[in-house]
């Protein structure tokens, strides 16, 4: 039952690649990595439980907040350019 | 096989399933704003059934509560940056799909009842 769950994820993480493959703009790719990130959270929780070691708990609880930031990150510095000023700043 | 072990089952079959429809829809759908729409479903539906039915392994408290954990973070942030990424898109001006339309001109296909019947041009 695991390897379903497992083989679902992966289909979906390969879809999410071929979108940030494809994506028109930047917005699309930034999209795809996001929906990336959420499925690599699930395929580690889910690959804990398959090997019978579900601490591996903690590195999903990590990569899921460190995909928030990145995903925050990238969309900062694709709209301003620039990861040090603040967005009310005009960007010369 | 207990009854806990079949509901497991089928939320993990269901969250499966419920990725690979966001993840056609990623690929299937014509615009970025309906992508979006497509990918908060594996976000949300397919992260909240596969935590759900591995919460139902019975791994012990500890492993419980850190797959709570996982998925309050993750109905925190997914909608956090969804929310950020449209803002961010709506906001450099990225079109909807049909709101700049090149298929047909306006003579050929005129709007019913529309604003423009002030304007001539």
């Amino acid at each position: 039952m695991f390897g379903a769950a497992m083989a679902g994820l992966l289909i979906t993480m390969f879809l999410a690649l071929v979108r940030a493959w494809r994506g028109p703009t930047v917005f699309d790719r930034i999209l795809a990595v996001n929906m990336f990130g959420t499925q690599t959270v699930l395929v580690i929780a889910v690959a804990g439980f398959m090997s019978g070691r579900p601490e591996w708990l903690d590195l999903a609880i990590v990569y899921g907040l460190v995909n928030f930031i990145g995903t925050i990150a990238v969309l900062k510095f694709a709209k301003f350019g620039n990861l040090a000023e603040d967005g009310r700043r005009t960007v010369r | 096989m207990s009854g806990m072990d079949i509901a497991s089952w089928v939320l993990l079959a269901g969250g499966a399933i419920f990725c690979v429809i966001g993840g056609v829809g990623v690929i299937r759908m014509p615009d970025f704003y309906t992508r979006t729409h497509a990918a908060s479903i594996p976000d949300t539906m397919g992260a909240g059934m596969i935590l759900l039915g591995l919460m139902l392994q019975g791994g012990g408290w500890i492993v419980t509560v850190k797959l709570g954990f996982v998925l309050f973070l993750l109905l925190l942030t997914s909608p956090t940056a969804g929310h950020a990424l449209i803002k961010a898109a709506h906001a450099s001006g990225l079109a909807w799909q049909g709101e700049h339309d090149t298929h047909h001109t306006p003579l050929e296909n005129p709007p019913v009842g529309g604003d423009d019947a002030t304007d001539p041009g």
